[in-house]
């Protein structure tokens, strides 16, 4: 017995500090862990870097590989972004897509929220039905209502009007902010709210003064979400939206930049950038609050 | 404090009607639901409905149509173009799903170790996620231009791999593969992100329990990391096939469907027989023959919910 635990004791310990030495020896972790590591970056960030690149190129680099090296610029210039803010309706775009992606994340927010307290808070019969059908209309993507919902938009006068984007955007809002916000109710403890039904207070006072300032991180997270994937949003704009000015960036991009044989590449890549720039600069002051939330809902 | 003082106030004035209205909880409840249920009946289910009604209808724009029965699908069914897009929305749902996790996966293990700059590192690999698909897409349609596509450039120029430059978007196989690449690397950085989370819930202490069960790398990932990433690992992979199943943006923006309608997916098919084509029956005939396999995809994830609640609740005990 005492041989045999003898026997094996070293035996263990030694393939346990091999273990612990071959995966933070140098070499071998820079070729199993940085090495890859560096590679999913560059190739992840690769297209932006190449966006940025051809904004600020003049035509006379951006057409020719031979005399100039085509992964820098050599004499950056601001004339596709000119051209861009100047000659084309990008400023109202921006606007529009502004308008359009802020509207509606306050409807689905109040919307959410509400819906959300209802089902987590008030507890009631078929309660988790509710839960569930929200959950299902999360799974029922745009691709398959963009059809009947245009015919719908056309018979309630809205085709070709803001409204018809901010009223059909909720339908993939809600369900996602409502899961969201299902999931921060649970993480409060119900005691708190229990305490202030004994002081007397109304479920709305309770749900304005206790509920929602504890909820505060998943609503900015919400919000956030339901931002960009309105700013995101593509089919509906496409469909419901045929004025050039009144366009979202993605479609106004897509389709009236491109106009023709002649591609203004650089030009589009500048609207294609400036159109990521407002959705990135809101994740990179959120992102903890992001990160937090994604693993939040894919843990729920 | 404050609260009860308000609350006591508030029953002494004349709106007390209203305030036990909405201390009612039946009619607080009906309220609360009110505006979701109403945006989510009106914008949701009706037109889920009236799409699967237009769908055996002859309906064309301007032109309000005639029930038809399963005209639209047996037509379809003799169509090469639908028939096109139903393989190319598998293979591309297929190939880019394994692609996705394969790599995704591999990231995720990669970023779970002790690196420095962590949050950093996270945030750039989410870029991809964040920035408007359609955006993206059209930086690949840039990097994939037959002249100037930065690719061919290092392949030919400076690698010397190739003689020719390649034709990304010019021939049915390669703008296939370029499309599964394009939505790949968009997916990578969801799956790495959420399999990451799922990676750090699983305690150290299993590793240290399989290593003194002297188990290798390898078999401590088969038998621990994998089971217990396995919940989340469904949860994702719904959604992700979901999504993939009926992407439209990214094939939209850089083919377009072409070229000769080789890469039509089923959504944008649908869209282009419904919206410019004018055919609204027969767009929505291929939305709904979407239907099965979402239905498929949700069955799916609810069994895979089901069972982590499960999981979970084990866990507690």
């Amino acid at each position: 017995m005492t041989d045999h635990a003898a026997a094996e004791r070293p035996h263990l310990v030694e393939k346990e500090n091999s273990g612990v030495i071959d995966w933070s020896s140098g070499p071998r972790r820079f070729i199993t862990v940085y090495l890859p590591l560096s590679i999913f970056v560059i190739v992840l960030l690769f297209p932006f870097y190449w966006m940025a690149i051809t904004a600020i190129k003049p035509n006379a680099e951006l057409y020719d590989y031979k005399t100039y090296n085509p992964f820098w610029v050599s004499s950056p210039t601001l004339d596709n972004i000119k051209r861009l803010l100047f000659q084309t309706d990008y400023p109202q775009w921006l606007l529009t897509t502004m308008t359009v992606a802020t509207v509606a994340t306050v409807l689905s927010l109040f919307s959410s929220v509400l819906a959300a307290y209802a089902i987590q808070r008030l507890k009631f019969k078929g309660s988790q039905y509710v839960g569930l059908a929200i959950y299902l209309a999360y799974l029922v993507p745009p691709s398959i209502l963009f059809i009947p919902m245009a015919t719908l938009i056309f018979q309630l006068g809205l085709f070709d009007s803001q409204w018809a984007l901010i009223l059909t955007y909720p339908t993939f809002l809600i369900p996602f902010c409502t899961w969201l916000l299902i999931g921060y109710f649970k993480s409060i403890p119900y005691e708190l709210e229990e305490c202030a039904m004994i002081d007397g207070a109304t479920r709305l006072q309770i749900l304005w003064q206790i509920t929602l300032p504890l909820a505060l991180p998943g609503l900015i997270s919400a919000g956030i979400f339901a931002f960009t994937l309105s700013w995101n949003e593509f089919i509906y704009a496409l469909a419901f939206i045929q004025s050039a000015e009144k366009k979202t960036v993605p479609v106004a991009v897509l389709t009236q930049l491109v106009e023709g044989d002649v591609y203004h590449w650089g030009s589009l890549m500048a609207g294609a950038l400036l159109g990521s720039i407002p959705v990135a600069l809101l994740y990179s002051f959120f992102v903890d609050y992001y990160v937090a939330s994604l693993t939040g809902a894919v843990k729920e | 404090m404050t609260i009860a003082a308000e609350a006591r106030t508030a029953h002494h004035l004349p709106q007390n009607w209203l305030v036990r209205l909405l201390d009612n909880k039946s009619f607080l409840i009906f309220l609360c639901l009110l505006p979701a249920a109403a945006l989510l009946l009106i914008f949701l289910t009706y037109p889920l409905g009236l799409g699967i009604w237009l769908a055996f209808t002859d309906t064309k724009i301007g032109r309000s149509g005639h029930f038809i029965g399963f005209e639209n699908f047996t037509s379809l069914m003799q169509d090469r173009v639908f028939i096109t897009s139903v393989w190319n929305t598998l293979l591309y749902t297929g190939v880019a799903t394994v692609a996705k996790f394969a790599l995704g996966l591999w990231l995720a293990l990669l970023l779970n170790n002790h690196l420095p700059f962590k949050s950093l590192l996270r945030a750039l690999i989410l870029v991809p996620w964040i920035v408007p698909t359609v955006l993206s897409a059209i930086a690949f349609w840039w990097i994939y231009d037959p002249q100037f596509s930065i690719i061919s450039y290092v392949l030919v120029d400076v690698l010397g791999w190739r003689t020719s430059y390649i034709d990304f978007l010019g021939e049915p196989w390669a703008a296939r593969w370029s499309l599964i690449a394009a939505n790949t690397w968009r997916g990578i950085p969801f799956v790495a992100i959420s399999l990451l989370a799922g990676l750090q819930t699983i305690s150290p202490a299993l590793y240290e329990a399989a290593m003194l069960d002297g188990a290798n790398a390898w078999q401590r990932f088969r038998h621990v990391t994998f089971p217990m990433l396995m919940p989340i690992l469904a949860v994702v992979l719904t959604f992700s096939v979901l999504f993939t199943f009926t992407d439209f943006q990214l094939v939209y923006a850089i083919t377009r469907g072409g070229p000769i309608n080789s890469t039509h997916l089923m959504a944008t098919l649908a869209f282009q027989r419904g919206i410019p084509g004018g055919q609204l029956g027969e767009g929505a005939a291929i939305a709904v023959a979407m239907i099965p396999f979402l239905v498929l995809a949700t069955l799916f994830s609810y069994y895979a919910l089901a069972r982590r609640k499960w999981q979970q609740g084990e866990e507690n005990d």
